[in-house]
Formats: C-alpha cells, sequence, structure tokens
C-alpha cells in the first residue's frame, strides 16, 4: 500500500542493520583484546607464550564444533547432538587404536562415525522434515547411550596411543590441536564465502523457500551442513582422544554442545540464518576460552565460572536480539 | 464551532484533514493533503499503490503523527494528532485489510475486547451479548453474539470487525480493501451494511483499487498520486477515463506498451496444461499458452490463480494433470524440474518467497544459475555473477549504488527487477509472471510492462496473473478467468475491438451465467 514510505524506512532499517551486524562480527574482536588486557593487569601471567599456547589448545576442540555448528546456524537450525557425537566417536577413536598395526585408522573410523550421526540428523530434518531441535535433542540422548555402551560404560585406555601427537604434539612450536582448529576455519570459509554450495546454505537460511523456488535442493543442503556438524564432531572426538589418551561415554563432550553454539552466536551469526561468518566463530571461540582460562589464572572459583559463563551466552543471546530488531523484516 | 455550524448546518463536514504533509527521514510520503468529510458519506480514495493513500489513513487513526502545519478537524474542532486512543475516542475507526480478531473468542467478546461492560469489576457476560446483540441488528446481519468468531466466514468476520468499531461509537469508518478477500454474495451484503451505516449519518472512508465498486458505492472520490493530493470527483463526474489519468497522471495509451504481434492460430503453442487439479481447490484447468503471447490469468482473489501457477512450476503436488512443453510431455515434480525444462515462475511475494534480503543483489540474480555458472569443484565464479549483475542493471534500469548493496535496501520497484532480472538468467523458454507490478512505483510498472512486451517480441510465451483489470487489458493478448478453481472462460479480442473490462469481471463472479 504505502510502498514509498515502507521501502524508505526499510532502507533506513538496512543500513543501521548492516552497522550493526558489522559491529556485531567486528565488535567482537575489541571485546576479545579488552579481556585479554584485563586479565593481563589482573595476572601478568595471563599473555605468556606458554599461557596463549594453552588457551588456543583449550579452545581448539570448540572452535572444530563450532565450525560445525556455524554451518547448521547459517541454515537457522541448530545441533545439539555435537558433544554425544564427540564422546561415541572419542570411543570408538580409542578402541580402534587398540587394534594392533590398524591403531592409526582410529582418527578416520572416529571421523566417519561423526559422519554418520550427522547425516541420520540431517535426513531426519531434510526429508522427514522434523524441526532440527527436536531432532539433535533426540540424538544428545540417544547417541550418549551409543557412547556408554561402546565401552559398556566404562572408560577406555590406551596409553600407547599411535595418534597421540595430535593431541599432544607440535609442528614448529605449534600445537597440532591448533594447526587443526585453524584448518577447519579456513576451510569452512572456502566452502562458506567460495562455492556454490556455501553460497546455496546462505540462501537457504535467508528464506528457505525462496530458495526452494529458486530451484536449488534445499534437503540436500540441509543434509551437507548435518554431516558437515556430525563429521567435525567426529574430528573433535579424535581431537579429545588423542589429548586424553582415554575416553569416557558417560562424562567426556558434556555440554559441549553449548560452548558451541554460545561460540557461534558470540561472532555474531543470526541464530534465524542467513547472516554470520566463520571469522566471528573463530573469535567467539577464542572470548570463551579466554574466559575460561583468564578466570581460573584471576583465581575465580569454579563455581563463578559456570556462572559467568552462563551469563555471557545470555548476552550474546541478547546481542541476536538487539541486532534482529534493527532488521526486523516487514 | 457552534457559529458556523449554525451558518451552514448540514454542510459542516465531520471530519477535516488539512494540509497534512508527512516526511520519514528524506522521503516526503504525505505533501500538504486535505481531505473533507461529510456525515453519511461514502468517500472514496483512490490512488496507485505508494500515492500515500495509507500513510493519510494512519495519520487520522493516529498511527503517524503529521508534520508541523497540518492539521485534523472532528466536527469543526482541532483534534489531537499522533494519538490513536484519543483518535478512536473523537470517533474514528479503521478496518485494515488483515483482520485482528480473536478466533477463539465469540462475537461478543471481541466487539467489546478491552472495552468489556463490567459489573462489580467482573465482566458482564450478560450485557455484553445483548449490546452485542444490539450492534449486530444494527447491521441487520444474521449471526450470533455467542458464535465463535473461528465459525465465521471472512466477510462475517469483517462485519464484526464493523460491529467493533460500532460499539465505541465511531463515526468515520475507514475501510482499506474490505472486498479483497470476500466472496461476491459477501461483498454484497457488506455493501448492504454500508448502505445502513450511511443510513445511520456515519462516513466512510472508502479505500479500493476496484473501479466497479468505486462506481456502485460512492458519494464523491479523491485522488492521491505521488504523496499529493490531485483531486476530488463528484459523483456525477464519476468516468473511467478521468479518474485513471487522475491516479496515474498521464494518458493510458502512453502507459502500457504492447508492440509485439499478437499470436493468431498458426503460432505454435509453447505450453499446453490439461485437467490441472490439485485435490482441494483446482478443479480439471487445461489451456494452451502460444509462443510469444501474453496470456493474462484473471480472476477474483482466492479463484486458484496462484494456485494453478504453482501447480505448473511444479511448487505444489499435483493430483491429476500433464504439461506438455513444444509439443512434448514433460514430467515436472519441482521447481528445478520446471526450471531445467526452461519454465520459470515470478513470486507474488517477493519479501517472502522470492529475495534474499541479507544477500548482494548479484547473488540474488545469480542464484537459479551458479551451478551453471560454477568452475571446477563447486567453486564460485564470482566474475559471471557479477557480469550478468552489471548486465542486468543496465537493461532493467535497477536503482542502486552497486550491485554489491544487499537486496533489502532497494525499493520495492527495484526489488522486483531484481527478481525479474534472476528468472531471465534461467533463458526461459515460459514465464510465467504471478502480480508483477504489486507494489511497484508508476515509474517501474510502465518499465516491467516494456519488459514483457519485449519478452513476447523475442518469442518467449508469458502468462501473467493480474488483479488490476486496466493492467490486464493492456498489457495482455488474451485473458483467461479462474472462478472457484476452474477456467470459467476466455475472453480475446478482436480487430478494432479491445478486451472488455465487463466481460471479464462477468466471468470472474459468475454473473454471465445468472
Amino acid at each position: 500500500m504505502t510502498d514509498r514510505t515502507t521501502t524508505s524506512v526499510d532502507q533506513a532499517a538496512v543500513r543501521s542493520r548492516r552497522l550493526r551486524t558489522a559491529f556485531a562480527a567486528l565488535g567482537m574482536l575489541p571485546v576479545l583484546v579488552l579481556l585479554a588486557a584485563g586479565f593481563q593487569f589482573i595476572n601478568p601471567r595471563f599473555l605468556t607464550e606458554t599461557n596463549l599456547l594453552i588457551v588456543t589448545q583449550q579452545s581448539s576442540i570448540n572452535i572444530v564444533l563450532a565450525a560445525g555448528m556455524t554451518f547448521v546456524i547459517l541454515t537457522g537450525g541448530i545441533d545439539l547432538s555435537v558433544g554425544s557425537i564427540l564422546a561415541a566417536s572419542a570411543m570408538v577413536a580409542v578402541l580402534v587404536s587398540l587394534v594392533p598395526d590398524w591403531g592409526l585408522l582410529g582418527v578416520p573410523a572416529a571421523i566417519l562415525v561423526g559422519l554418520g550421526f550427522g547425516l541420520v540428523n540431517g535426513l531426519l530434518v531434510a526429508y522427514i522434515r522434523l524441526p532440527p531441535f527436536i531432532v539433535t535433542l533426540g540424538s544428545l540422548t540417544a547417541v550418549r547411550g551409543v557412547a556408554r555402551l561402546l565401552g559398556q560404560d566404562t572408560t577406555v585406555f590406551n596409553s600407547d596411543l599411535p595418534f597421540d601427537f595430535i593431541g599432544n604434539g607440535s609442528l614448529f612450536g605449534i600445537p597440532w590441536l591448533v594447526i587443526i582448529a585453524l584448518s577447519v576455519v579456513v576451510l569452512s570459509w572456502l566452502v562458506l564465502k567460495r562455492t556454490v554450495l556455501g553460497t546455496w546454505i546462505y540462501a537457504v537460511g535467508g528464506n528457505a523457500e525462496a530458495a526452494r523456488l529458486t530451484g536449488i535442493k534445499v534437503p540436500l543442503v540441509l543434509l551437507f551442513v548435518y554431516g558437515v556438524s556430525g563429521l567435525l564432531a567426529g574430528l573433535g572426538g579424535a581431537m579429545s582422544a588423542a589429548r586424553l589418551y582415554a575416553a569416557n561415554g558417560l562424562q567426556l563432550g558434556q555440554s559441549y554442545e553449548l560452548d558451541a553454539i554460545a561460540a557461534v552466536i558470540l561472532g555474531g551469526t543470526s541464530f534465524v540464518g542467513g547472516v554470520g561468518s566463520i571469522w566471528g566463530t573463530l573469535i567467539g571461540g577464542l572470548i570463551i576460552a579466554v574466559l575460561s582460562n583468564g578466570l581460573i589464572l584471576a583465581g575465580v572459583s569454579d563455581i563463578w565460572q559456570y556462572i559467568i559463563k552462563g551469563l555471557v551466552i545470555i548476552v550474546a543471546v541478547a546481542l541476536d536480539r538487539y541486532r534482529l530488531q534493527a532488521g526486523a523484516r516487514t | 464551532m457552534s457559529a458556523t455550524a449554525q451558518k451552514q448546518p448540514s454542510r459542516q463536514p465531520v471530519l477535516e484533514m488539512r494540509h497534512i504533509s508527512k516526511t520519514f527521514g528524506a522521503i516526503r510520503a504525505l505533501q500538504d493533503v486535505s481531505l473533507t468529510v461529510h456525515a453519511g458519506e461514502l468517500h472514496a480514495l483512490m490512488g496507485e499503490n505508494g500515492a500515500g493513500k495509507s500513510t493519510l489513513m494512519k495519520v487520522l487513526s493516529g498511527a503517524y503523527r503529521p508534520d508541523a502545519g497540518g492539521e485534523i478537524l472532528i466536527d469543526g474542532v482541532p483534534a489531537a494528532t499522533g494519538d490513536p486512543i484519543k483518535a478512536r475516542a473523537a470517533g474514528i475507526a479503521v478496518i485494515y485489510q488483515e483482520l485482528s480478531l480473536a478466533p477463539n473468542l465469540t462475537v461478543a467478546q471481541n466487539i467489546f475486547l478491552g472495552n468489556e461492560p463490567r459489573r462489580f469489576g467482573i465482566v458482564d457476560r450478560d450485557q455484553c451479548n445483548r449490546r452485542a446483540n444490539e450492534i449486530i441488528a444494527r447491521l441487520g446481519v444474521s449471526f450470533s453474539a455467542r458464535a465463535l468468531v473461528s465459525s465465521l466466514s471472512l466477510g462475517e468476520r469483517q462485519l464484526v470487525e464493523i460491529a467493533r468499531a460500532l460499539s465505541t461509537n465511531a463515526r468515520i469508518i475507514v475501510m482499506d480493501e474490505p472486498t479483497t478477500s470476500l466472496t461476491s454474495r459477501e461483498t454484497d451484503s457488506l455493501f448492504e451494511v454500508i448502505a445502513t451505516l450511511k443510513a445511520q449519518g456515519i462516513a466512510i472512508i472508502y479505500i479500493s483499487h476496484r473501479m466497479e465498486e468505486v462506481y456502485q458505492l460512492a458519494d464523491r472520490v479523491s485522488v492521491l498520486r505521488d504523496s499529493g493530493y490531485v483531486g476530488t470527483l463528484e459523483r456525477a463526474d464519476l468516468n473511467a477515463s478521468r479518474l485513471v489519468s487522475m491516479m496515474v497522471g498521464r494518458d493510458l495509451s502512453a502507459f502500457y506498451k504492447k508492440d509485439h504481434r499478437p499470436p493468431d492460430a498458426k503460432r505454435a503453442i509453447a505450453l499446453s496444461v490439461r485437467g490441472m487439479s490439485d485435490g482441494r481447490l483446482l478443479k480439471n484447468c487445461s489451456f494452451d499458452l502460444h509462443k510469444g503471447e501474453v496470456l493474462a490469468l484473471a480472476g477474483l482473489v482466492g479463484s486458484g490463480r496462484t494456485e494453478l501457477a504453482r501447480l505448473i512450476f511444479g511448487a505444489d503436488r499435483r493430483s491429476a494433470g500433464t504439461l506438455e512443453l513444444d509439443g512434448k510431455p514433460v514430467s515436472i515434480g519441482s521447481p528445478r524440474e520446471a526450471l531445467d525444462a526452461g519454465i520459470a515462475y515470478l513470486t507474488e511475494d517477493r519479501k517472502e518467497l522470492g529475495l534474499f534480503l541479507d544477500m548482494s543483489i548479484s547473488d540474488n540474480i545469480s542464484m537459479g544459475v551458479l551451478a551453471r555458472d560454477a568452475r571446477a569443484g563447486g567453486l564460485r565464479d564470482f566474475g559471471a555473477a557479477e557480469r550478468r549483475a552489471a548486465k542486468a542493471v543496465a537493461d532493467l534500469s535497477i536503482r542502486t549504488r552497486s550491485a554489491q548493496a544487499n537486496a533489502g535496501s532497494l525499493s520495492g520497484g527495484n526489488q522486483q527487477k531484481v527478481l525479474l532480472a534472476r528468472l531471465l538468467e534461467t533463458e526461459p523458454k515460459v514465464v510465467i509472471l504471478d502480480e508483477p507490478t504489486r507494489g511497484v512505483d508508476v515509474g517501474a510498472k510502465s518499465e516491467i510492462y516494456r519488459l514483457i512486451d519485449n519478452l513476447a517480441n523475442r518469442g518467449i510465451a508469458i502468462l501473467m496473473i493480474s488483479s488490476e483489470l486496466p493492467e490486464v487489458i493492456g498489457v495482455a493478448d488474451r485473458v483467461l478467468v479462474m472462478r472457484d478453481g476452474a477456467i470459467a472462460g476466455e475472453v480475446t479480442a478482436s480487430v478494432g475491438e479491445p478486451l472488455r473490462q465487463e466481460a471479464i469481471m462477468e466471468l470472474a463472479t459468475g454473473a454471465a451465467q445468472e
């Protein structure tokens, strides 16, 4: 009706939305720097080479999970099952590592198991058209059970793990965990920003029905993102097993999905899909790691760490809302 | 107040809007518009989309505050502006296209929602029902105050909205396109209610695009164009060409462009549709579409035009029906298969079903052909996308500072051109356009007509859904009319005798059969 007036209002809204999107993606970098400076002020041991390596190492598994989560959330979905998939994959990694002479296959085995679970999630979301939250809430529980089943509800060990260099070794002084996490981020960027599939992922998240009418095979795109999320959770399982020389189906990966989601949202990716970037996720993951590490160095108790981390997640979602308000689609 | 009222008792307008202007940032949505409405009058407000009608009504209802200098007088007394509650108390009620009723409450509860008659602080249900029945009786309609709104038809729900307006003693009722989703019988009973309201001295401001309704109902018609006031016609002076030229601001023949040669019987058939049904609304729809032809699909809202288009495009599942493209049978089960076969579809709802508002214009244009353009390994060819975008921006004169800007930053007309560009990039043989000029300004409209004409000239077959009859007549070679999910008939032009609006309306409403 009032096309002229609404579009002019739209234009203003779009302009301010873009500003806020840029603020949300870039704006988290200053937050990271400020946090680091603050912790350095409290405890001068924070900005030492040793500690920074610890921080990046600790964040690496979460960043790998969060990279997969970025794919899923960009389509407007959610994957709550990554922590459980990580546990099951880690169990598989350790169990396969115990097979004489074939121990190195633990890594690909873990990745394939993760991919398999992810594809099941994807099939249910894309073709049975169940809501992602419900599908992955179900697999969160079911896959946790599978992880426990794999080790008859015990912890499995391998003190002579053939791929332990992944968890504890370095290349030119950089831990393998960090190299893997950064490679995952770069590869994700390549897929999201440089391939046709990546553009389709943004399109499906931005407007799934329009994507379908444009000839995009939406179910295939969804299958892909849940597959990627599962695969990276499997990789995270291998990384975790390599670091610990052990896996436990009950405890490993508990609530990892929440840290991954928090990293994605902190990174400025919109919860409704279509807007976001993998670099933001990297920064979000680092913020969470800096927070955990810095709070420990500052001598904050374990209990208060939980409270503060929880508040950070809420603030992250509040930021998301704030950004959406500016971009409310009329 | 009383002084002027005594001098001219019968000419005291119930509402005067004087020198109303409204700006949003740099955009002027209304410029010095004045409107006078008398009691018991039906005052039609007409104008193209974006002319400022809704903005003016939002100023009236208090949703917007007019710029300094504008004033609203009710019974000659200046009224508060920019305050919806005071506006309602002053007797102004607006009935919007989207109804705002609670479906799970009764008619009476809806009528008094937020304004319930109470006794001892508790809602007095008996009084509520009794007063609701009184109001319903005033309207002369036949549903009970105790009926659930969810059990009522769309037309009846509209009457509930009117009843709600009456319950607050409204004296000026604004109706915004009230018949858009009504059946012809419901429309008739709405018109009876309108007559009753007028007899009771209530003034009605009636926004409509439908000339027939305006002829039938209006005592006076005011026209807005490009945010400004053009003029007011008395009932005796109403005629179509004058109204249209007031709305469009130029001669009709220059506005529509029809250079392509209408196809004759010898022209090859591009698309042949046989027995399309969806098991719900659509019943056995069949027609042929020739190469280089613009075939309009007319009919009332709800007659099944969009449903038929979506079925042909494979967007919805059909229960029966076959398609032939260039004489060969094709099986189309999804939009992807339709596009591969050479059928493209422009949606009527560009924001919800068409655009990716957060993505660049360039990505939006190339979205359907990304895979075709891709380099080895599925990598994007950004150069190809840029070339396509640059060409489309030039060819369709899309007004933007950069093809990398977000599609959401464009005006309605330019957004529509982006969607048209995306559709053309797929190099279709058959193009289905669903309300191609909905919500676009006059300039973009005539550019879109020129584009349609161009496509037809290039031999592309075009099926155009349109609710605007002047557009149908100005652009199409032939018109199919749908009614209640079936094709009711065809209207053709012959040499020296153009398409007739009346013939289309008769088929659309079923009047021809009665």
